[in-house]
């Protein structure tokens, strides 16, 4: 059915991603081409591999976005007049870098199934995930044209469209061992980022996380609704300041390497 | 968005082919005449020949039959469905005219309705994209439609001129032309003013912590997103082509349909269509060219 | 997956006609080794299908990576599958660097290896035998130890020497493969200069875990990606300076009386005595008694002898040393904190005085600071765990203070590297947080005092025709005594490590090799052997001069460097500079053993090792090195590869391993060791070792006992532990060196008060450099380039999904990184008129290169950067020559020069820190402006295509991996 599903469980399987611990080092990425190459639907093949002109279809990329606050004047950070060049006081509220890895969001209303001519694109009344059935697939490429995301990508060698499947293969395979019934991002994420579960489910561990993080949804202004969660990264804890030191300590500070000294002779017969 | 050639040709050919068919079914020209069954066999075979051309592009075209089922919600689905749908009526007007050297009123606003309807269909296609904000306007459709119809009056006008130039066919075109492009005006406007949706901000939902920015793409290289979906004219090249779709597709037609009106030679409107036709395909690439699409702002746009 | 044969009730599936098959198994079988695209050699389980790899996974048993994997481990598919795969041995036929070769059988190989290095055993400094990114230095080092050859090293000295000399030297350990943070319970974790690091995998996930509990991450370095982006703190330190700012905090803990006195009284060398008598021989040196035991300074003001019983000693104070003494005899002496605290008090490390050199202000030093003292003061951590320690004495809990720390080469490439290093672990002893609680801990078999580690080998007398090296090359000075220098004081080794230009280079100094052998300075050699080192290219400075060295001839039309013996399993740029390749396998193919006794892959609770062995057999006619050099060994017959029949001793490498022992009952494993494969650390060889080891994941962990996890250099429990797992033959407890006497040798030397005399030109840089206490001095760059003409820093980083260079071969991981641009700070871009996309000319002292750049602020606004090793030379690896890597790619080793600028003394200084040798990659001055030619597509310096498609034929041109085991898809 091209059609949303009308029948649907409840269950939305998806995955959540945690900006704040994410350090883009394109693992999720790669293992996912890996289990995806010789898996379900067709290989994920590259083209001119070993040429100048290679690329080759992914179903989970990562990012490097670079964030700079508001009140920085552009290209000089916020810095107090008067610093030379690299006196740059770095801290919380400057420019920053954040990682993020992006696939499939497993849309509620997701238009890459509605706009599939074929009905190869379909989304799962009972759990959600949103699929391509590559044998009715004839590669139109409209589906892709109707994501926001840039989830789906056209195998250029197969003429079909690939894209994240949530690992429907692992994640149900009752011949893997049941830990590893999630998907393979998941798994390899050697920084914990990616999480997997039930975001239909309230008491989910994931819908918790998403509820205490504040999850949000990407581009929200394209009504797709998607399942998928990103954890925005967490409010820095900025060095607390220091505390003056009390007026007996600079006294003794004063004093230079004898006050510290009177203080080891001190501190020393307590111990 | 990605250009790419075949879908080009089958939004132009298709498209005059349905406004001529449609115009040949309203206005219902002489079918003796062999300049009308031309006519007839032109919009058949422009019609045909788009869709040809739109199966082109597919990754498994061997399969495209199975574009008919999702009529229910895909206008993909639904411009086949209606494509071959019209297909009947249309090849009734086309026989009866060829052959049977007649037309048939009713049959004729038949077959005008149904190219409609496809046409829409066919527009709607881009215009129910929210990704592709130049497109996921009403302007879409009315453009396509407008100068579906244009092409068509033109079309006729320059038929049955091969008889006897008549005004008021060339009248309408020239209306029916400017505008289609006074649509057209509206439609770049609207494309040069504003920006979609969407930014780097909401997209990645870091808006909150500033100003968002693309410091390196996932691959340094390109992918089938970024040439599918990332291709941009250059801001210059795409002023030079509208004045071309321009020129080609509404002045110069134009001017020689008034110089056919004036002198009654048809070479002038011959030449009118096929300059029109030049200009709509300058015009169709520029509508994928410069249409940018939400996915843009992953890859360094600052808003789509 | 075979989406038609399973039956129904696996079937999961949707709607009507949607019913798919998500079941099956991965593979027709699982096998477990050990990654390899790293150090980190994490464990995987490796699925096979029909003979081929389908699938590479993380072992969730395995005590290092605990079932994750990087992006480089799962491409290891790609890796193995590489068409840059060398297939036979090959023999040069056309000049060098013409990737002209002749395939030659493995006899004729190794016929023509032996004919070559036979003659040199009657002069065995003629072969400099060198190893890159070698993961079994105990083999090849025992086997160059027997050649009889000095010259040997791995690539230690270029990569992070300074960080494991620091690190041993000061406390017996260091981070890296030594050392790492508790994870579980710190609370205040600092990163200096670190982007992947070897144990890349465990940081990762120990990042994620403290973020998780709201631990504070403070990242210093001038780049804020990666580790970085995710650190509450960055510190977006200026290059080089970061010994500045660890000294200040050092300042600030003494100003505020944040310091652990009972712990540097416990485990430090805090109170002893260092003698001050300037200008005589004892100077600076630890008082001793007559038997040579550091003496402290009683409470009642008497001299005894450390851990004197009742004795609890002051830290400050002065007193004349009795009449007896060994060192300083009748001179005056003050306790090492005492010299500290006039050292690190006084304004010039104040956080006002160092905030404009370091980049941070001084209010981020001071909360910095502060919050270092307070976390490690005010939340203590407390198990209740007994322990005893050293001196006998029981203690009924464990004290942790939660503030860890972890550095590699941000501040290990600089050539100052080596004192910033030891300034850290200096900081963190100061705190009481080495191998506590929440702090640094170490990973046996570390801690291992200095006086537990072999001397360097390679002094003349070690040297002797037709007979072994005297004992193992590298190993760390106790003094000037030790340096490997003949008597006119000229350097034995071809490196001229462990002379006067690196005295303390306990790697040795690989980099050196090719520009002092092209030299003929110290000497000239005959035959360079190396395995795994990319020196054509990004193994060294000034690649284009390295090159250049590989082919020069002399006046008689011979080669420099008469010949080239390389073993790599791949066509990179060094081998087409060789005249005799020795091909080497894949990881998944040969036998490996990653030891003890070599650089272990423990963790703080456990003790670990791991093996690699042929999960897929070879499609091509090679061997594994190891292998091919225990047969070599045979040939040469040298001592330890042949009996005393002289027949070839072990058939392979995986006979070595099972069966060669280094001390009784010791060999390269140390688990399922014994008859029966029952014991554990000591025993004697099992036959069925490596079938243990397959069977239990391909490794063995054990886990220490509770009570000997902490405060290992003085715990009872873990030396009796490390002597019963065969660590050591005794317990070796480690004394923290706050004071490293062995620096003030050398200062002794320069000063003329000790032998031998340091030659005149070295002296001033001694005097500096050497100081027994943590110092901070400018970079050597700085130094010798107009500051103002060069105004800017550049440096590199690890890309997580690439290793060096050998990762651009791989079709997943290149499309990550199929070029790389530099990127350069908003406030230069603005100044040079620079915007993203734009051609700059970035040049250092000695040259320039064209590259493309982009924009970044969250950057020290002084410093720009690239990733490392991206650019490729044309036709290497087997990618296209026009392959984006080469054309628009580019290394920055182009700027970096192996000698610091010319000094107008005739002399050429070694770009390198004076004290180990480590290269300072990171030192490096430029100046960028924008090119005046914005056309051309290609980045400068370009090199001519270096052909590999001569030897290997064109690689393919699409890629469908995997597609036999889907379904074929229906119309
Ligand atoms: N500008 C700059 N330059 C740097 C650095 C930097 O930070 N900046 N870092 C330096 C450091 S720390 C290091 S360690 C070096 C690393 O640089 P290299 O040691 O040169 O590392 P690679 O170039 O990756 O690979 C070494 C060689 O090993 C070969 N090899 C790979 N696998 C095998 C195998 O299984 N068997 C055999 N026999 N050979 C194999 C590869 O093909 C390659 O030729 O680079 C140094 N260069
Ligand atoms: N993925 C991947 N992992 C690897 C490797 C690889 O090639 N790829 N190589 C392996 C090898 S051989 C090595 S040696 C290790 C090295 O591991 P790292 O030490 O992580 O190596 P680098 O990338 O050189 O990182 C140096 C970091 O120091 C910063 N830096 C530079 N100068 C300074 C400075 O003066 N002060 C401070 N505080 N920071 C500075 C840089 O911005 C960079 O982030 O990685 C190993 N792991
Ligand atoms: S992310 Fe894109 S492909 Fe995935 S469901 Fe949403 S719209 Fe469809
Ligand atoms: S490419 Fe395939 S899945 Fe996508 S819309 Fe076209 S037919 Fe449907
Ligand atoms: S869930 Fe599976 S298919 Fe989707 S991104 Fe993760 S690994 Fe790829
Ligand atoms: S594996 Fe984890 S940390 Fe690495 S890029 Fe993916 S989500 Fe980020
Ligand atoms: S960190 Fe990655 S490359 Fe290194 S050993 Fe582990 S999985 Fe392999
Ligand atoms: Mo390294």
């Amino acid at each position: 059915m091209t059609s949303l599903p009308t029948q649907v469980t409840g269950k939305k399987l998806g995955l959540v991603i945690d900006l704040d611990v994410c350090v883009g080092c394109h693992a999720c990425a790669v293992i996912c081409k890996e289990w995806n190459t010789g898996g379900y639907g067709s290989a994920l093949s590259d083209q001119e591999p070993y040429g100048e002109d290679v690329t080759g279809a992914w179903l989970n990329r990562i990012h490097t976005f670079e964030v700079t606050p508001g009140d920085m004047i552009p290209g000089y950070g916020k810095k107090p007049k008067g610093q030379g060049v690299g006196e740059v006081i770095a801290q919380t509220e400057e420019a920053r870098v954040v990682h993020f890895p992006k696939s499939c969001l497993h849309c509620d209303d997701a238009p890459c199934v509605t706009v599939c001519p074929t009905g190869a694109s379909y989304k799962r009344g009972e759990d959600g995930i949103v699929l391509v059935d590559e044998d009715k697939c004839i590669g139109c490429g409209l589906c892709a044209w109707s994501c926001p995301y840039g989830a789906r990508e056209m195998d250029q060698d197969a003429g079909v469209m690939k894209k994240c499947t949530l690992c429907v293969d692992r994640i149900y395979n009752e011949d893997i061992p049941e830990i590893d019934r999630q998907p393979a991002c998941v798994r390899t994420c050697p920084a914990n980022a990616r999480h997997f579960g039930d975001l239909g489910d309230p008491n989910s561990d994931v819908s918790k996380m998403v509820e205490e993080r504040g999850g949000i949804d990407l581009m929200p202004e394209q009504g797709t609704r998607p399942v998928n969660k990103y954890l925005p990264p967490r409010a820095r804890q900025t060095l607390p300041s220091s505390e003056v030191p009390s007026a007996a300590a600079i006294a003794e500070t004063t004093d230079g390497a004898q006050g510290f000294m009177k203080w080891i002779d001190t501190a020393l017969s307590k111990i | 968005m990605h250009p790419a050639l075949s879908v080009i040709i089958f939004t132009t050919l298709s498209g005059f082919g349905y406004g001529l068919a449609a115009i040949l079914g309203l206005f219902q020209p002489d079918p003796s005449l062999m300049a009308v069954k031309f006519g007839h066999v032109l919009a058949f075979l422009a019609i045909a020949g788009g869709l040809l051309a739109s199966t082109l592009h597919l990754g498994n075209p061997q399969r495209a039959w199975r574009a008919f089922s999702q009529w229910r919600s895909s206008w993909l689905s639904r411009e086949g469905v209606l494509a071959v749908l019209t297909f009947v009526p249309l090849t009734a007007q086309t026989g009866l005219a060829v052959v049977f050297d007649t037309s048939i009123g009713w049959l004729g606003f038949v077959v005008a309705v149904m190219s409609g309807i496809t046409v829409y269909a066919t527009s709607m296609i881009y215009a129910s994209l929210k990704t592709v904000n130049a497109w996921h306007n009403p302007m879409t459709n009315t453009c396509y439609m407008l100068f579906a119809a244009s092409g068509g009056l033109l079309a006729v006008a320059t038929l049955s001129a091969f008889n006897d130039t008549q005004s008021t066919l060339i009248v309408l075109a020239i209306i029916a032309l400017a505008a289609a492009f006074f649509a057209k005006t509206i439609w770049f406007r609207a494309l040069d003013n504003e920006s979609g949706p969407s930014t780097p901000g909401s997209a990645t939902g870091l808006g909150f912590l500033g100003k968002v920015r693309l410091l390196e793409r996932p691959h340094m290289g390109e992918n089938y997103l970024t040439r599918e979906m990332g291709f941009r004219v250059a801001r210059k090249h795409a002023q030079k082509l509208r004045l071309i779709s321009y020129g080609l597709g509404l002045v110069l037609p134009v001017l020689l349909l008034l110089i056919m009106g004036a002198t009654g030679m048809v070479f002038f409107g011959v030449i009118a269509l096929l300059s029109h036709l030049t200009g709509i395909l300058a015009e169709r690439w520029l509508f994928f060219a410069e249409a940018k699409h939400a996915v843009s702002v992953y890859y360094g746009s600052e808003s789509a | 997956m075979s989406m038609s044969e399973t039956s129904p009730q696996h079937l999961v599936g949707g709607v009507g006609d949607r019913i798919i098959s998500t079941n099956g198994p991965v593979g027709d079988d699982m096998r477990q080794t050990t990654c390899y695209m790293c150090a980190c050699r994490c464990g995987i389980n490796v699925h096979l299908r029909d003979g081929k790899v389908r699938y590479i996974e993380g072992n969730r048993d395995h005590p290092v990576n605990k079932g994750v994997l990087c992006a480089k481990g799962s491409a290891g598919i790609m890796q193995h599958m590489s068409p840059a795969r060398l297939k036979k041995p090959l023999l040069r036929t056309g000049p060098r660097g013409s990737n002209e070769f002749k395939e030659i059988s493995w006899e004729e190989a190794l016929n023509k290896a032996a004919e070559w290095l036979g003659p040199l055993r009657n002069d065995p400094q003629k072969l400099a035998f060198f190893t890159g990114r070698d993961q079994s230095q105990a083999l090849t080092s025992f086997w160059a130890q027997n050649f009889g050859t000095p010259n040997y090293a791995a690539h230690g000295g270029f990569c992070s020497v300074n960080m494991a000399a620091g690190g041993i030297y000061t406390i017996g350990s260091a981070f890296w493969e030594f050392g790492s943070a508790d994870w579980d319970r710190t609370k205040l974790f600092l990163l200096f200069g670190v982007a992947e690091d070897h144990d890349s995998n465990p940081i990762k996930m120990g990042l994620s875990k403290l973020k998780k509990r709201g631990a504070r991450f403070v990242s210093v370095n001038p780049v804020r990606t990666g580790y970085s982006s995710i650190a509450d703190n960055w510190l977006g330190v200026k290059p080089g300076t970061d010994g500045l700012l660890i000294l200040s905090l050092i300042h600030e803990l003494f100003r505020m009386r944040k310091i652990d006195l009972d712990y540097l009284n416990r485990y430090t060398n805090a109170s002893w005595l260092v003698v001050q008598a300037p200008g005589d021989k004892d100077h600076g040196l630890i008082a001793r008694d007559s038997n040579g035991t550091p003496l402290v300074l009683a409470e009642d003001g008497s001299v005894q002898p450390t851990k004197t019983k009742g004795v609890s000693p002051r830290m400050g104070g002065s007193v004349t040393l009795p009449a007896d003494c060994l060192t300083g005899a009748g001179k005056s002496a003050v306790p090492v904190l005492e010299l500290m605290a006039e050292k690190y008090l006084v304004p010039d490390y104040a956080p006002e005085a160092v905030a404009g050199k370091t980049g941070i202000s001084a209010e981020t030093i001071r909360n910095l600071a502060a919050e270092i003292a307070r976390v490690a003061f005010e939340e203590e951590i407390v198990i209740d765990q007994p322990w005893t320690d050293m001196t006998g004495e029981r203690h009924d809990k464990i004290i942790g203070r939660p503030v860890s720390m972890h550095a590699m080469r941000g501040i290990s490439a600089h050539s100052n590297g080596f004192q910033t290093t030891r300034a850290l672990h200096v900081l963190q002893v100061l705190i009481g947080s080495i191998d506590c609680p929440g702090g640094f801990r170490t990973k046996p078999p570390y801690p291992k005092p200095v006086a537990a580690h072999p001397k360097p080998h390679g002094k003349p007398e070690h040297i002797n025709p037709g007979k072994p090296l005297a004992g193992p090359h590298l190993g760390y000075v106790r003094g000037p005594e030790d340096l490997l220098i003949d008597g006119e004081g000229k350097p034995t080794r071809i490196d001229k490590a462990f002379s006067w230009e690196a005295p303390m280079s306990a790697h040795g100094m690989m980099h050196m090799a090719i520009a002092n052998a092209h030299a003929g300075d110290p000497y000239k050699i005959d035959t360079l052997f190396m395995y795994m080192a990319n020196m054509a290219w990004n193994s060294s400075m000034n690649t284009k001069s390295v090159i250049d060295m590989l082919t020069d001839k002399d006046e008689a039309g011979d080669y420099k460097i008469p010949k080239i013996i390389y073993s790599d399993a791949y066509s990179s740029e060094m081998v087409a500079y060789s005249d005799l390749i020795l091909p080497d396998t894949t990881f998944l193919e040969r036998h490996d053993c990653i030891s003890l006794l070599d650089r272990p892959i423990s963790e703080p609770d456990s003790v670990n090792d791991s093996i690699r062995w042929p999960v897929v057999e070879p499609d091509r006619d090679v061997r594994g090195f190891q292998s091919a050099l225990i047969e070599l060994g045979g040939k040469l017959k040298l001592p330890g590869f042949v009996n005393d029949e002289g027949e070839q001793l072990y058939k392979d490498y995986a006979d070595y391993i099972v069966n060669h022992q280094r001390r009784p009952g010791i060999g390269p494993l140390a688990g399922f060791r014994g008859e029966n494969g029952d014991q554990e650390g000591r025993g004697a060889p099992n036959p069925d070792q490596i079938n243990a080891y397959i069977k239990n994941g391909a490794f063995w962990s054990k886990e220490l006992p509770e009570e000997a996890r902490f405060f290992k250099h003085a715990n009872k429990a873990y030396q009796d532990f490390a002597v019963e797992m065969g660590f050591f033959d005794a317990p070796q407890p480690v004394t923290f060196q706050l004071y490293v006497e062995e620096l003030q040798k050398f200062r002794l030397c320069a000063d003329g008060l000790r032998q031998p005399i340091a030659p005149a030109h070295q002296k001033e840089r001694i005097k500096t450099c050497f100081d027994p206490l943590p110092v901070w001095y400018a970079p050597f760059e700085e130094d010798g380039v107009n500051l103002e003409a060069y105004p800017y820093h550049a440096i590199t980083q690890r890309p997580a999904a690439m290793y060096h260079s050998w990762g651009s071969q791989n079709a997943w991981l290149r499309q990550i990184h199929t070029k790389n641009v530099l990127y350069v700070p908003g406030p230069i871009c603005d100044s040079e008129g620079l915007k993203d996309g734009d051609w700059a000319k970035v040049s250092s002292w000695h040259s320039s290169i064209r590259v493309p750049i982009a924009r970044m602020e969250a950057v020290n606004d002084s410093t720009m950067w690239t990733w490392n090793a991206i650019g490729k030379r044309k036709g290497a690896w087997n990618l296209s020559p026009k392959a984006p890597e080469a054309t628009e790619g580019f290394l920055l080793n182009h700027l970096i020069h192996e000698l610091l600028p010319p000094k107008g003394d005739g002399l050429r200084w070694a770009n390198s820190d004076p004290i180990t040798g480590q290269a300072a990659w990171y030192d490096l001055r430029v100046s960028i402006t924008k090119d005046a030619d914005q056309t051309s597509p290609e980045s400068t310096p370009g090199f001519a295509d270096v052909g590999a498609r001569k030897v290997l034929g064109d690689p393919p041109d699409d890629l469908r991996y995997g597609q036999e085991w889907t379904k074929e898809t229906s119309s």
